[in-house]
């Protein structure tokens, strides 16, 4: 950079497990090296405490599951020159938007909690471009440090960030991997899947749970057909689907469909 | 004004203790007469997302509770799951379990310790402040941290919400080779590990005295980890199974947090605790160098807390090196389990403390019940009822910031899930004459 001034980055955390922001913190010696390029305002996790604060760059990490958190939320956009979702939380609303599926949060609220009016979560919880506009999105449960710096790097030098759009599958192959479906009928997800992970699963020699969530034009009707033939039950197929991006519209639709078929009985494991 | 009377519930939830935070503190007449620490984080409904999900899928979503210790979550309900189903894991499936959870020990300390719990200590607002006038410092323990990652990512493939654990074992065993390259990182990082603790028991803590029960996990032979019986201080000393005779969970209203009580009291879990009841366990060459300190153990002093993180971290790294020294590639990472209906509980000391699980399965491994409570909803009551002392013992005259720093000091002991941890409180103080 030739400029005097550094940009300044933010970090704010919504209603997710901290995970992603963790893609900051285990940068280990490049989180120093970063903090000499950028000058970082808000980052509760750094000690950091500055939510207001004018930024070039936040971070949003979780989805939003309150009020108040949609509220803040668009103060973060007004605050804010870019703004970059990081992980499944933020970009499609994460595990926790298995609650929005069949409208079941108040029964889950009530059933939990002794003083259930205190808990004020609405019933949705939801990814951060519900609510305001988002500039770029970094998917992944958790985002990695690779595609952080990625992005980083892109906008320091004005560029828009390179976006991962193949499938887990092309990675995989790249790498030579035996294929988990192949050869041991497992329902890997790698054929739907957004790559940049670096194809995880199958090189540790199971099958991809979609963690990164749908990939460009997912073929998903056949892969679900694939999986019934490796002997899955609907329900079964539903819940590869409504996972950790139970809410991104390809997997949603894919898992909703799987499950009208169901016929409530069989092996379901 | 919400009442806090507690109430008993039956059905508890998983709610993480963290995001925002803020204390309502009233003195009069130099007497506290109210403490509130409230707590809230979005409730994200765990326990009911596993219900009719299959037993192998299990430990890829509870990893999500926790993007800190995701090992912990995992190795707890894998350990139920398998009871369950009255399955007994190999030998090397156990060992390389204590091994995976020593990475996850040794990373979240570290990073408790430098980015968290120093700056206090030595007067900075951040970690990044500080790595300033003390870069060796921070240099070495950002490679503690990088250190325990690695032991994560042998097992897992990435270190938060790694994909390498299943009911039954492992997905992958690491390669020799790579276990020797570990083996040789350990051995290095020894010498850092020991320099943490005698830094940490250098630092001057503020006095406290303070009584409380310690729970943990005892072993026979070993630090507790991965496995063991439940004990307290008070001689308590059960199994997994019986844990919902003794403690109950309670929903304050103030909170989105559930709390724990042990026959109806506050008590303490997590690295001070385990040292308090564990400190014979400790490998002779550790306890020496603790002993030189000059500090005792069991301490009544929660300062000591960070110094119990750095005590864990060389334990860890001690436990580790053991391991690798003795590594082979099994023919198989895992063993295939047998779905059945059943009820199995899992008890694992996560990095802050006792992690308890309990599953119901029906006979096709599907969850029908899954009960969680975390190590810092067990903590909740323990931390209002130490404010409230140390704040007396402190002074109450005090300048509301020095209050309000001293209340984050207190709380960041318990290191109650990292964003809870760092500077947010926001104190609402009432002063009357
Ligand atoms: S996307 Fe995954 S890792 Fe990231 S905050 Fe959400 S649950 Fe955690
Ligand atoms: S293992 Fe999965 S990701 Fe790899 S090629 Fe096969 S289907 Fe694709
Ligand atoms: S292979 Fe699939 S589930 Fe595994 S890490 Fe990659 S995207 Fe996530």
């Amino acid at each position: 950079m030739s400029t005097t001034v550094k940009p300044r980055i933010a970090v704010h955390k919504f209603s997710s497990c901290d995970g992603c922001q963790l893609a900051f913190l285990n940068l280990g010696g490049e989180l120093i090296e970063l903090t000499r390029r950028v000058d970082i305002r808000h980052f509760l996790e750094a000690g950091l405490d500055d939510p207001d604060a004018d930024v070039d760059i936040a971070f949003v990490e979780g989805s939003l599951s309150t009020q108040d958190e949609i509220e803040r939320i668009h103060r973060v956009r007004k605050h804010s020159r870019y703004l970059i979702s990081i992980g499944a939380c933020a970009t499609s609303g994460g595990l926790q938007a298995l609650r929005n599926l069949d409208n079941q949060h108040d029964q889950w609220r009530d059933a939990i909690y002794a003083k259930p009016e205190f808990i004020k979560t609405l019933n949705h919880a939801r990814p951060i471009a519900d609510e305001v506009r988002v500039d770029f999105e970094l998917w992944g449960c958790p985002i990695n440090s690779r595609q952080l710096l990625a992005a980083v790097n892109s906008l320091l030098f004005g560029v828009p960030p390179i976006e991962e759009r193949d499938k887990v599958c092309m990675e995989c192959k790249r790498q030579q991997r035996v294929c988990v479906m192949v050869t041991d009928n497992k329902p890997c997800l790698g054929p739907v899947t957004r790559t940049g992970c670096g194809a995880l699963c199958p090189s540790f020699g199971r099958d991809c749970y979609g963690c990164y969530g749908p990939s460009d034009n997912p073929n998903t009707e056949s892969l679900s057909k694939r999986f019934a033939g490796l002997g899955l039950m609907p329900d079964a197929v539903a819940r590869r689907f409504l996972m950790i991006n139970s809410a991104a519209p390809a997997f949603h639709d894919a898992g909703l469909i799987a499950r009208s078929t169901d016929t409530g009985d069989g092996d379901n494991g | 004004m919400a009442e806090s009377r507690r109430i008993r519930i039956d059905v508890p939830a998983l709610t993480r203790v963290e995001g925002e935070g803020s204390l309502k503190l009233s003195i009069e007449q130099g007497q506290i007469t109210q403490l509130q620490l409230s707590i809230f984080e979005p409730p994200r409904y765990f326990e009911k997302f596993l219900e009719g999900r299959a037993y192998h899928e299990v430990p890829d979503i509870v990893a999500r509770i926790c993007g800190i210790c995701p090992v912990a979550y995992q190795m707890t309900a894998v350990q139920a799951l398998e009871q369950a189903f009255d399955f007994t894991p190999s030998d090397w499936v156990r060992r390389m379990r204590r091994l995976f959870y020593c990475g996850e020990w040794i990373q979240s300390h570290a990073l408790h310790i430098h980015l968290l719990a120093l700056p206090d200590y030595l007067g900075f607002d951040s970690a990044i402040a500080m790595a300033e006038q003390y870069p060796a410092q921070v240099q070495r323990g950002l490679e503690l941290q990088a250190l325990g990652n690695t032991i994560i990512k042998l097992f897992g493939g990435r270190s938060v919400h790694p994909v390498g654990a299943r009911v039954g074992g492992f997905h992958h065993a690491p390669t020799d080779a790579d276990i020797k390259r570990l083996n040789t990182q350990l051995e290095k990082a020894r010498d850092s590990a020991r320099a943490l603790t005698n830094w940490c028991a250098q630092l001057p803590v503020p006095q406290d005295d303070d009584s409380f029960i310690n729970v943990a996990l005892k072993h026979e032979s070993e630090y507790p980890l991965y496995e063991g019986t439940l004990a307290g201080s008070d001689g308590l000393s059960i199994t997994a199974q019986e844990w919902e005779q003794y403690f109950e969970e309670t929903h304050a209203p103030h909170s989105t947090a559930l709390w724990s009580l042990y026959q109806g009291a506050p008590y303490l879990v997590g690295p001070l605790a385990r040292l308090n009841l564990n400190r014979e366990r400790l490998p002779a060459e550790i306890a020496d160098n603790l002993n030189n300190t000059g500090i005792a153990f069991p301490s009544r002093n929660m300062f000591h807390s960070m110094l119990a993180r750095a005590v864990e971290i060389e334990l860890a790294i001690h436990e580790a090196l053991e391991l690798t020294a003795a590594y082979s590639v099994p023919e198989r990472p895992f063993d295939d389990v047998i779905p059945r209906a059943g009820i199995g509980f899992g008890a694992t000391e996560a990095p802050r403390g006792l992690l308890w699980h309990r599953y119901e399965t029906d006979e096709n491994g599907l969850i029908k019940h899954a009960r969680i409570v975390p190590p810092t909803s067990q903590n909740q009551a323990r931390i209002e009822q130490d404010l409230h002392n140390s704040l007396q013992a402190f002074g109450l005259e005090h300048p509301d910031d020095a209050l309000r720093l001293h209340c984050e000091k207190v709380i960041r002991n318990y290191d109650p899930c990292i964003s809870c941890a760092t500077h947010f409180l926001q104190l609402e103080l009432e002063r009357q004459p």
